[in-house]
């Protein structure tokens, strides 16, 4: 489903579907969450809004979940999310270049979206792949070892 | 020549973490078998307390001691955990476990839960971890069908199950009653302690929690008795250590070796020494939290109460860095990572990190003064002293530091607005943060 065709009551049926399929109720909020993240993108007002009425749980309190955790979003992403570790051993292990590479390739800076709607770049916390740094994610893909002469080879495997 | 004893990665890399029978044959849930024979709770509990073993997830708390709790506090219901939620950077030591011998956990729950009267437990791995996940329903599942899972376990009438629970992406959630919050489906903010889990924890009942490390040298504790056990390692802290080595050495990985090791040592025999031409400056050990080490502080062995030479063991995550590195850089790429995982529930934390690392980038520019280095110091110390979890508490340890082992160079960037290693951008501008 692309977010160019996303209307409020469909983002409305898939969280009704998504919470039903875990069981409403309030210790299933972080993996139905989750799981309507991955299907629409991100999560949407009346997304949170249906789980709140399923759930019976304020909405103050589910916005308050959406909004904590760094692999959900209240936002809109572009096609494609650019997730860079900046902690300290991909950082020195020439991180740091590969960090200004990325933000001259794509003209954005850490939580920016392209005005193509391409891309989104993200920094993340270590993912624990340290021993294979610098690392970067595009979408569910892994890129590790990476050096800033790769970075156009990259980018370009995603229209 | 220091080498490898295995006991927590043991199966890794020999059994087939899809096929339990593989695991079985390497001595997989033989101590289930042991203890569900004829070892009562108490015994049990004995054993893993004699043994000496502490908790791996950085703290050092004894396990058997844990237990202990749990078991005495009465409740309806109690619940085992597992924190998977490895997010120290620069460790992977559970995520090799997890990947590779997911069956240990399992096993390992199992016999805690039957030690402290739960027969109910969750896994709470990070988001990020799929594979991990992946492995874990798995075995599970695989575990449910040998009969080691579900009712009337080996034919006892100990009953258990197991949940896996997926984290969002919180470094926070690794602290364990931001966990216990996480998994009932709220933000992973950690509560006021005490009362701590052990009484009051998931759904508010007696709830154990151990990190997945600890867990997986449960099996072979009670397979090998606790003289052993005790035997390996050092007179504080017994057993082995899994630690994951990375940075400027030629060879990056995992490797566990009884408790004691220094860091010479493992950068000589696990990294296969520094890089052709890099000199060593310091090590950054225990993961954000731990401390970075000077090369005066090499052959300091490394266990639970090494932090009082200045070596912190923590996670087990050796950072080695060479001359290219620049302190003020290092900490600043630190305290970004803390502002940015800091829940924001507690003021200190939320801005003492948020400061601090205004400073550093303040001085990072070249138009920082001598005052920013007691204002950072004032804040290292406010972090330390008041806030409310151990993620507040060690924010400050990479100021401390650096202040305390590399003064000169942090003075250079103010007084001769230079950086010494040729990192810092010193561009004399302002920078919005």
């Amino acid at each position: 489903m692309t977010l160019g065709t996303l209307t409020n009551i469909q983002a409305r049926e898939v969280a009704k579907e998504i919470t039903l399929r875990h069981g409403a109720s309030r210790d299933e909020l972080i993996p139905i969450l989750t799981d309507v993240n991955r299907q629409l993108g991100y999560l949407p007002v009346d997304a949170l809004d249906e789980i709140s009425t399923l759930l019976k749980v304020p909405k103050s309190q589910i916005f308050s979940a959406a909004s904590f955790y760094s692999m959900l979003s209240i936002q809109p992403h572009g096609r494609h999310v650019i997730q860079f570790c900046e902690s300290a051993p991909c950082h020195v292990q020439g991180g740091r270049e590969v960090w200004a590479a990325l933000q001259t390739e794509l003209k954005l800076k850490a939580g920016e979206t392209s005005p193509d709607n391409r891309w989104t770049l993200k920094t993340t916390s270590c993912l624990g792949l340290c021993a294979d740094g610098p690392v970067l994610l595009v979408d569910d893909d892994l890129f590790n070892n990476v050096t800033p002469d790769q970075i156009a080879g990259i980018l370009a495997k995603y229209p | 020549m220091i080498t490898e004893q295995r006991i927590v990665t043991e199966r890794v890399g020999i059994v087939d973490p899809e096929k339990i029978e593989t695991c079985i044959d390497h001595h997989g849930y033989e101590a289930l078998r042991k203890v569900l024979g004829g070892m009562a709770p108490a015994d049990v509990i004995d054993v893993i307390e004699k043994s000496g073993l502490r908790g791996r997830g950085g703290a050092g708390f004894p396990t058997g001691t844990k237990w202990k709790f749990v078991a005495k506090t009465p409740g309806d219901r109690k619940y085992v955990i597992c924190n998977a939620d490895e997010s120290e950077p620069g460790t992977f030591k559970d995520r090799i476990v997890l990947e590779g011998d997911p069956h240990t956990i399992i096993e390992a729950m199992l016999i805690a839960g039957y030690a402290v009267g739960a027969s109910e437990g969750y896994i709470y791995v990070r988001g990020e971890y799929a594979l991990s996940k992946a492995r874990l329903v798995k075995a599970i599942q695989q575990a449910e069908e040998k009969g080691f899972l579900g009712k009337h376990i080996l034919k006892s009438d100990f009953n258990f199950e197991i949940h896996v629970h997926s984290g969002a992406g919180a470094y926070i959630c690794g602290e364990e009653t931001a966990l216990i919050e996480s998994i009932e489906g709220k933000r992973g903010e950690p509560r006021t302690r005490p009362p701590y889990p052990t009484t009051n924890g998931l759904w508010n009942m007696p709830t154990l929690v151990n990190n997945v490390e600890t867990m997986a040298n449960i099996a072979a504790i009670l397979r090998n008795g606790a003289e052993w056990y005790r035997a390996i390692g050092t007179a504080s802290s017994a057993g082995t250590k899994v630690f994951t080595i990375f940075g400027q050495v030629n060879s990056r990985g995992f490797f566990e070796v009884p408790m004691g090791i220094t860091l010479r040592e493992a950068i000589d025999t696990f990294g296969k020494g520094l890089k052709l031409g890099s000199t060593f400056k310091l090590a950054q050990t225990g993961g954000s939290s731990g401390s970075l080490v000077p090369p005066n502080l090499l052959d300091t062995p490394m266990d639970f109460d090494s932090f009082k030479s200045g070596v912190v063991m923590g996670s087990g995550a050796l950072l080695i860095c060479d001359e290219n590195t620049c302190v003020v850089d290092l900490a600043k790429v630190l305290l970004n990572f803390f502002r940015t995982e800091s829940c924001g529930k507690c003021n200190p934390c939320r801005i003492g990190n948020q400061r601090a690392y205004a400073i550093l980038e303040k001085i990072s520019q070249g138009i920082g003064s001598l005052n920013d280095l007691k204002d950072l110091e004032m804040i290292g110390r406010n972090l330390y002293e008041m806030s409310n979890c151990g993620l507040g508490q060690t924010a400050g340890s990479p100021i401390r530091d650096i202040l305390a082992q590399f003064r000169p160079e942090v003075e250079a960037h103010i007084s001769s607005k230079a950086c010494p290693a040729g990192i810092c951008a010193m561009s004399g501008q302002p920078v919005l943060v």
